[in-house]
């Protein structure tokens, strides 16, 4: 066998070690089925008295279905097939009469999870790396190998429903508290306490006894009572996602069928829905940001890294902060400087509060907390710099500051040390003129908040060395960040295409919009904000220093924000943290709506307020970001369609079921991407000029991808 | 073969803090880390180079008996590099640091971190020993099974066995005098006044006063955030710029409020701190492109009489390693000797001047000589920047360097007493002379 070891004990207990060869993983494939099926065959001709499954591999149990082998069956059938051999081994495998039981280290997700679900005892190692969830609603699918069936019965509607919804993982300790678990054992020695523990059960069946509270009997015991929760999660998916995601919805229904029709009836059904999201366009989009993302975890310049030991964060404010909290794991010494130790120790507290909530979710143990925090050195001065690998500035965005620091981390560092930029729209070759080391300096544009947002913009330009982008993008995959990197120019990609989609924003305000409208409509399109809310998040004072740093490039081509926008800041309007911006903060929402800052209506020229189409809304807002996506493209500021579509639904939110600019266009066709916006540019300004490269993709047919 | 040389590469130290102040939530191994990263940090050198960790400290936490090891894991550091605690009472981290330079001296280590800490703001305070006897016999070596057993183990116990706590053990074991009995002692003995001593702490304030303004101190100071806390501490707070005689001579004595001279004032106070050096050979020094501050020449340790001889380490340990290397006092520019007491200092200075010292408890010839006090302690002493008992050794240390280098001094001398009457002093000499 390939795929799986079977032992047998003397007292007929079959111990399965699954482990998938030519991996480091184990995943659920055809052929790890067909394998099981043959033990199955096996174990029911024989005489058995229990089944422990375990996992060969060092940190994972089964981290979920192969994708690379689901995408690559082409029709329909084949898809239904495959999940329907699976239910069927998984049945068989339910109904065999011994204790089944699972003993887990590492991830068990997906697949594997459905698996663990049908043993009778199921074992965690008391680990960080332990990990369970059904993470496949994030790829637009509904947990189908039973999920949607077992998990709730198993730790109750109430758990399972927002685990599936959310696809969120659980660690060991609440995995344990909510029943999932049965018992938590030490790492080692997984296969004999899962051996041992089927001969007790063989002994003796324990009965499962699930604390339930009151108000889980009530809603959950009985039909009426499950009806509300199904339609309170159906009333929640749709506020969170208008709608716009299938998967969600299918779970759900899933769910409910399975309660009303048996768990056999409802896997039936789960074969047709899971073929059914496979096919939509909204599950390709969020597949191909799985795999973008898989594949950019990995460095492809790695022998060209240099090993990061002394990292240092200049500035700790908000990014600053940030950025140190994710570098703490990644090295050996961390410097935080600010002009101020004050400065610095306010970012402390923030990193070590950041730390704290990790320790108490089980994410890393109370020690390794304390060496992440005990890593880093407050600094008000240059005097510790001596042989700092990588130095990252979050200053303020003002390029002669950022010059002068440059400067100084020349005079107190080595020739060997990486000068990285946190700047959002600042050139970085502007930043390193005149400087002496040109090769050294590059651009890592992080996103707030930086420990939440996956993003990582890496900004070379025609000077920085290989070795230095190598050691860069190693950090950044360290930190955790899903890294793009991008050629140098001013806003670079995500901020450069972020710009003309606000300005936009701004213009529909100008020509009398309401904010809410805009607001609305892009929300309805599937930001997760809309711009006029973004803008006041960014800061109008940052978002006036954008537009004057982008406007070489755009002013050219009619993309400016409106006359007078940027006056706001006279006024104090700086958004959110003023308290004032578009909306006003400083007053209660009502009815769960921001007032606007009418303000702001009358500096924008005091048109008299209208209705706008929702469609013209959203393509007006959403073409000017897929239009300088294009061009980005086009200039070689991003290399492919992938890194662009990856920098935009990461960075900015971009919704993520359209799959990113480029996917976005091949879905609504080019040509007609290009007819509307002639369409607007004659209605509207050149701004609206679709880019060359899509009229000649236009011309030529082509598509951006070629699945 | 020639001995290989030990350098002194660099020196860090948390800021000195009077205990139940800026420290009080943390435990040693926290203060011992940041003095270790920031010595990481400011040398610039890979931990991977480092080969072993000591850290001195006396009052150890039962949770984390080998602290150096906690400090080590704790500052981030491989969890390759193995680390000891070692403990002699004040002069515990010399001992750290000299052991380090032997492992190195010896070939068995490259690279040494060196130093110590101590916390006196959260002490293992001991429940009374009947109630220990009581707990351990209940649960572990009796365990008796019939209530009437267990009734038999509490009728032995009194009210207050389960109230009042054992008082801590704060003075000698052998003799059962106190740290300030024994100066006092010494005061009376030697004639030395409570003006003299007021006197002397009162200088000692000053010098650290002014050495902390002028920002001489900011250098080997690594400042410390406390986890959860906004607040950066990046100064000693226990030296008194505002400390004048006409305040402190008022005090009354602590052990003798009649006759008394040692007062709190003119004494050392509870501290909190940690310091930590890097030693390096000299080879591997230079191969790492490294500049050493200075080298240590040699080092010694006395034992005293427990009785009146317990503070006077400095004195006779000074002596004997100036005659080791064949040195007079006068060849020596820079001196740190640790401040227990200003009687202690006083103390010690008289008997180096002391012929009957010399020759009689010593069989050296003649007298030691006249310490100067301009060369002695200039950015003040563990009377005004405190004392960690731990951690005091590696800041004399580190000062002594700094000021060697500052001063453009050849040699450094650093000297200091500790609890069973043990005595240190260490000698360096200029990298760059």
């Amino acid at each position: 066998m390939k795929y799986l070891q079977v032992e047998k004990t003397s007292d007929n207990i079959v111990a399965i070690t699954i482990n998938c060869p030519d991996s480091k993983v184990n995943k659920v494939s055809s052929g790890l089925l067909k394998e099981i099926s043959d033990v199955l065959d096996q174990i029911e001709k024989e005489e058995v008295t229990g089944v422990a499954i375990v996992s060969g591999k060092a940190d994972n149990f089964v981290v979920g279905a192969d994708i690379d082998e689901l995408r690559s069956k082409t029709s329909d059938k084949e898809v239904e097939r495959y999940i329907r051999s699976g239910h069927d081994i998984l049945n068989r495998l339910a109904s065999i009469r011994v204790p089944k039981v699972c003993a887990i280290h590492g991830n068990c997700l997906g697949g594997g999870l459905e698996l663990t679900l049908v043993a009778d005892w199921r074992i965690a190692s008391d680990s960080t790396a332990t990990v369970f969830g059904l993470p496949e609603v994030m790829i637009g699918l509904l947990p189908a190998a039973g999920g949607t069936h077992r998990l709730p019965r198993l730790v109750g509607l109430r758990t399972a429903m927002p685990l599936m919804l959310t696809g969120k993982n659980l660690r060991v300790k609440k995995a344990k508290r909510l029943g999932l678990v049965d018992e938590v054992v030490m790492p080692h020695g997984l296969k004999d306490v899962a051996i041992k523990r089927a001969r007790m059960l063989a002994k003796k069946r324990e009965k499962r006894k699930r604390k339930r509270s009151l108000v889980d009997f009530l809603l959950e015991s009985n039909p009426i009572g499950r009806g509300i929760v199904f339609s309170q999660a159906r009333k929640m998916v749709m506020r969170q996602t208008r709608g716009l995601y299938p998967a969600p919805l299918e779970i759900i229904d899933s769910v409910e069928y399975g309660y009303k029709k048996g768990v056999l009836k409802g896997l039936d059904k789960d074969a047709e829905r899971f073929v059914r999201l496979v096919g939509r366009p909204e599950t390709k989009s969020l597949m191909s940001i799985f795999f973008g993302m898989t594949a950019l975890k990995k460095n492809p310049l790695e022998k060209k890294a240099k090993p990061v030991r002394k990292l240092a964060v200049l500035g700790a404010g908000l990014m600053g902060s940030g950025i140190a909290a994710v570098s703490t794991p990644v090295c050996e010494t961390l410097l935080l400087k600010d002009m101020t130790l004050d400065a610095v120790a306010r970012g402390m507290k923030e990193i070590w509060k950041g730390i704290a909530k990790q320790v108490k979710s089980g994410a890393i143990e109370k020690f390794e907390g304390e060496k992440r925090y005990g890593r880093i050195v407050p600094c008000d001065d240059y005097r510790d710099f001596r042989n700092t690998d990588i130095v990252i500035e979050a200053v303020f965005e003002d390029l002669k500051l950022k010059r002068k620091i440059l400067g100084d981390i020349e005079a107190n560092c080595e020739a060997g040390t990486i000068f990285a930029s946190n700047t959002s729209s600042i050139p970085i070759k502007s930043i390193a003129q005149g400087c002496r080391r040109p090769q050294n300096v590059i651009g890592m544009h992080y996103f707030s908040p930086v420990t939440r947002m996956p993003l990582l913009e890496i900004i070379k330009t025609e000077k920085t060395a290989d070795w230095v982008v190598a050691t860069a993008l190693d950090t950044g995959i360290r930190q955790g960040k899903t890294c793009i990197i991008v050629r140098d120019g001013p806003g670079f990609y995500t901020t450069r295409i972020l710009a003309p989609l606000l300005f936009e924003g701004g213009l529909l305000l100008s020509e009398g919009a309401e904010m809410q409208d805009i607001d609305r409509a892009m929300h309805q399109f599937g930001y997760p904000v809309g711009p006029i809310t973004l803008l006041d998040e960014v800061g109008i004072d940052v978002g006036a220093h954008v537009a004057e740093t982008l406007s070489p490039i755009m002013e050219p081509r009619g993309i400016t924000s409106p006359k007078d926008m940027f006056r706001m800041i006279e006024k104090g309007y700086l958004g959110r943290k003023s308290g004032m911006g578009m909306y006003r903060y400083d007053v209660p929402k009502k009815k769960g709506r921001k007032p606007v800052n009418q303000d702001v209506y009358v500096m924008l020229g005091n048109a008299p307020r209208r209705k706008f189409a929702v469609e013209e809304i959203q393509q007006r807002v959403s073409l000017m970001m897929v239009n300088e996506a294009a061009l980005c493209l086009q200039e070689g500021i991003i290399p492919s369609p992938q890194v662009g579509d990856m920098g935009a639904i990461l960075g900015l939110g971009f919704p993520p079921f359209r799959g990113g600019p480029f996917r976005y266009v091949d879905s609504t066709g080019t040509d007609t991407i290009v007819s509307i916006m002639e369409g607007l540019a004659e209605k509207h300004g050149v701004r609206f000029t679709p880019a060359p490269i899509l009229v000649q993709m236009t011309k030529k047919k082509n598509s951006f991808y070629r699945d | 073969m020639k001995p290989r040389r030990v350098a002194v590469i660099d020196y860090c130290r948390t800021p000195f803090l009077r205990s139940g102040t800026g420290y009080s939530d943390l435990m040693a191994w926290q203060i011992g880390r940041h003095a270790v990263k920031g010595l990481m940090a400011k040398a610039g050198v890979d931990a991977s180079v480092i080969d072993h960790i000591i850290m001195g400290c006396v009052a150890t936490d039962v949770a984390t008996t080998n602290v150096a090891r906690e400090i080590g894991l704790g500052a981030g550091l491989p969890e390759r590099i193995p680390a000891h605690t070692c403990t002699v009472a004040c002069v515990s981290a010399n001992m750290a640091v000299t052991t380090g330079a032997d492992m190195i001296v010896n070939g068995h280590a490259e690279a040494v971190i060196g130093g110590g800490v101590e916390s006196f703001s959260d002490p293992d305070i001991k429940i009374s020993k009947a109630y220990r006897k009581f707990i351990t016999d209940m649960t572990m070596f009796k365990k008796p099974k019939t209530l009437g057993g267990k009734l038999k183990l509490l009728r032995r116990m009194k009210l207050k066995d389960f109230v009042l706590p054992e008082r801590p053990a704060i003075g000698e074991y052998s003799t059962g005098l106190t740290m300030v009995q024994a100066a006092e002692r010494l005061a009376r003995k030697m004639g030395i006044s409570q003006e003299d001593q007021d006197r002397y702490a009162i200088l000692s304030h000053h010098r650290a006063a002014e050495a902390t303004k002028a920002g001489i101190l900011r250098r080997e100071i690594v400042p410390v955030v406390s986890n959860g806390s906004n607040r950066p501490i990046s100064e000693d707070n226990g030296f008194r710029a505002d400390a004048t005689l006409e305040k402190i001579s008022k005090l009354k004595g602590v052990v003798d409020r009649k006759y008394g001279t040692v007062t709190a004032a003119n004494s050392s106070f509870l501290t909190d701190g940690g310091s930590a050096v890097l030693l390096m050979s000299e080879e591997k020094a230079k191969r790492l492109g490294l500049k050493p501050k200075a080298y240590l020449k040699s080092y010694i340790y006395t034992g005293q009489d427990l009785w009146d001889e317990l503070l006077l380490g400095p004195a006779v340990a000074i002596p004997q390693i100036l005659k080791h290397m064949k040195m007079k006092l006068s060849d020596i520019g820079v001196f740190e000797i640790h401040e227990a007491f200003a009687a202690q200092m006083l103390g010690v200075m008289q008997c180096l001047e002391s012929e009957y010292l010399s020759r009689k408890v010593l069989g050296l010839e003649g007298k030691t000589g006249k310490l100067r006090i301009e060369k002695v302690n200039v950015h003040g002493g563990s009377l005004s920047l405190g004392h960690p008992f731990g951690a005091t050794g590696g800041r004399l240390i580190g000062a002594c360097c700094r000021r060697l280098i500052d001063e453009g001094e050849r040699y450094g001398l650093i000297a200091g007493c500790a609890a069973g009457a043990v005595g240190n002093a260490m000698l360096f000499e200029n990298a760059a002379r």
